[in-house]
């Protein structure tokens, strides 16, 4: 069965046009934020920067604080993977490897949460997180978001294929329960630990909502928030936005483009975001 | 050897704590920060709560308010419309896509890249993007004076408004379900084409008695998903719309925000919560009711 050359041509001409649509987007901010003033509100609009111009990126900087924004962002995004990392792991290792009173209970709970968007829970959330004295805390964009269900769950598939009779032999040979997770279950899940890696850091790194709800002093403000903040005003700079939006993406581009393959391949075989 | 059944006791011991230990911190930070407030808001939910005075118990008061409230219902039905438009839209052009990345094209991995690319990028830099795009300044203003046609405002247009928040959702959204539908499609049996073709069928007969019936589980999936993605929509509006102009594009989770925080009324608020679990909640049943739980 060959494909006719009217078909493939057509298959050509729509992936273009359509990828066409999904990358301009991006390039026209990208390309928008090298431009000076006068040319980005000037009408119609121009295509390339004629006057290439980084002062939007140092004005974003000097005047919108936004080193500090990052920092915390990637304080958050990279200590909140940690953890995550570590106690879904631990989870999906007890809950896949050990028969115990509860496992199953545990388990379902956490699955049926993932039900529970935190969109309906924000209120209550909020009075948790002051009670617990880490609302305006960067502790609170660490601690509460690692413990997803989605990473236990997907940690737990994992597992189940790992031959049991392996964690057998090391305890004949004498290994205790944190030794085999420690030098055989985390090396062996290396894999689903990396593509989880990723989805950790751009959940935390694009996170808006929680954010929101758990911060109101603007130093400990994430990048995202800074940035809805300036939508906030109502004279729009669209100069700094732009460069904001530029720089912001530059941590999940880096995440994109060295684990691209690994990230789509795990995605397609999970089914999970 | 003696000490033999007291070392396999022991171990045994052992074995049955180990699980539990490894379990608790998950465990402790999900209850605290998940199972308290899902029952904390059904709790408030029953009551009248500012946040700073004491709850005063008003049994279904927040409840019945609800019910005669026009404001929620009609962010609720913007919300239901929204929903009907975007899931369809995000299905068609996903699967559209994953079948065309499927095919045997050259830069197949830099196709797939420039799709799922906007799947990596925060709502709110979607929403400025597009923002941008539709300004009065932007680029398809541009294109419309060039073709002799008037400047629009287009997010100061309830109309045009809706139409860019769609557009923004799909383009962010296409990625991430387009590589559940080649995962999908790539694992269809190539034979069952191959037979239909020897029985004369064509590609879109194919298509509608072999693909489509074949794609139920992944279909399931992808409807169900973007179908609760769309009832939770917020952040996405905040920044390409804020939610206006004049509330077009102000849907439930905004509206629940709003009474919350800014309203300060955390019962009533925490009954619309509950009422959008509910309805969240029949609709994922009823999709999966419906497709017979996806299985062919």
């Amino acid at each position: 069965m060959t494909p006719s050359k009217f078909q493939k041509t057509l298959t050509y001409v729509l992936l273009i046009a359509f990828s066409a649509l999904w990358l301009f987007p991006v390039l026209w901010i990208f390309l928008s934020s090298f431009k000076n003033n006068t040319e980005l509100y000037q009408f119609p609009p121009t295509f390339l920067p004629q006057q290439f111009t980084l002062e939007h990126f140092v004005n974003a900087f000097e005047k919108g604080n936004f080193g500090k924004y990052f920092l915390n962002s990637a304080i958050v995004a990279i200590t909140s993977t940690i953890l995550l990392l570590l106690i879904n792991s631990m989870a999906g290792y007890a809950l896949a490897k050990y028969k115990f009173k509860g496992g199953t209970f545990i388990l379902l709970a956490f699955i049926s949460t993932l039900m529970i968007p935190l969109e309906v829970i924000m209120i209550p959330i909020f009075k948790v997180l002051s009670f617990l004295g880490l609302y305006n805390t960067l502790l609170a964009l660490i601690i509460p978001p690692a413990a997803t269900p989605t990473g236990v769950f997907m940690l737990r598939q994992y597992l189940l294929t790992i031959p049991n009779e392996l964690l057998e032999a090391a305890r004949i040979d004498g290994a205790g329960e944190w030794k085999i997770y420690w030098r055989i279950i985390l090396p062996l899940c290396q894999p689903i630990l990396a593509a989880l890696a990723i989805f950790s850091f751009m959940w935390r790194w694009d996170d808006f909502l929680w954010p929101l709800i758990a911060i109101s002093d603007p130093s400990k403000y994430t990048v995202q928030l800074a940035l809805s903040n300036f939508i906030g005003e109502f004279n729009v700079d669209w100069g700094s936005l732009l460069a904001m939006s530029v720089i912001t993406m530059i941590p999940v581009l880096i995440v994109f483009l060295i684990f691209q393959k690994h990230l789509v391949n795990s995605m397609a075989t999970s089914g999970m975001k | 050897m003696a000490s033999q059944p007291n070392l396999i006791t022991k171990k045994k011991r052992k074995l049955q704590i180990a699980p539990y230990l490894f379990v608790l911190p998950n465990l402790l930070i999900f209850t605290v920060f998940i199972v308290v407030p899902t029952l904390l808001g059904v709790i408030y939910s029953f009551h009248n709560y500012d946040g700073l005075n004491p709850m005063k118990f008003s049994g279904f008061d927040n409840y019945a308010y609800i019910f005669t409230d026009d404001k929620f219902w009609s962010t609720l039905g913007k919300t239901l419309t929204y929903a009907i438009i975007v899931v369809p839209l995000i299905y068609a052009c996903s699967l559209g896509v994953a079948i065309l990345l499927v095919q045997q094209v050259i830069m197949k991995g830099f196709f797939r890249a420039i799709f799922y690319w906007p799947t990596m990028i925060s709502f709110i830099i979607v929403g400025l993007t597009w923002r941008w795009i539709f300004g009065e300044l932007g680029i398809i203003n541009a294109v419309m004076v060039a073709f002799d046609y008037e400047q629009i405002t287009f997010l100061a247009n309830p109309f045009f408004a809706k139409v860019a928040v769609i557009i923004a959702a799909v383009w962010s959204r296409l990625g991430f379900f387009m590589v559940l539908f080649v995962a999908g499609l790539l694992a269809i049996p190539k034979d069952f084409y191959e037979a239909a073709h020897l029985d004369g069928a064509s590609k879109v007969k194919a298509f509608f008695h072999i693909t489509l019936p074949l794609l139920k589980p992944t279909t399931l999936l992808v409807v169900m998903l973007s179908m609760i993605e769309a009832f939770k929509a917020y952040p996405l509006m905040f920044a390409l719309t804020g939610g206006g102009p004049n509330k077009a594009t102000t849907y439930i989770v905004q509206y629940i925000y709003e009474t919350g925080f800014a309203k300060q009324e955390l019962g009533l608020a925490s009954a619309m919560s509950v009422v959008l679990f509910i309805i969240i909640t029949i609709f994922t049943v009823l999709q999966f009711k419906l497709t017979k739980g996806g299985e062919n």
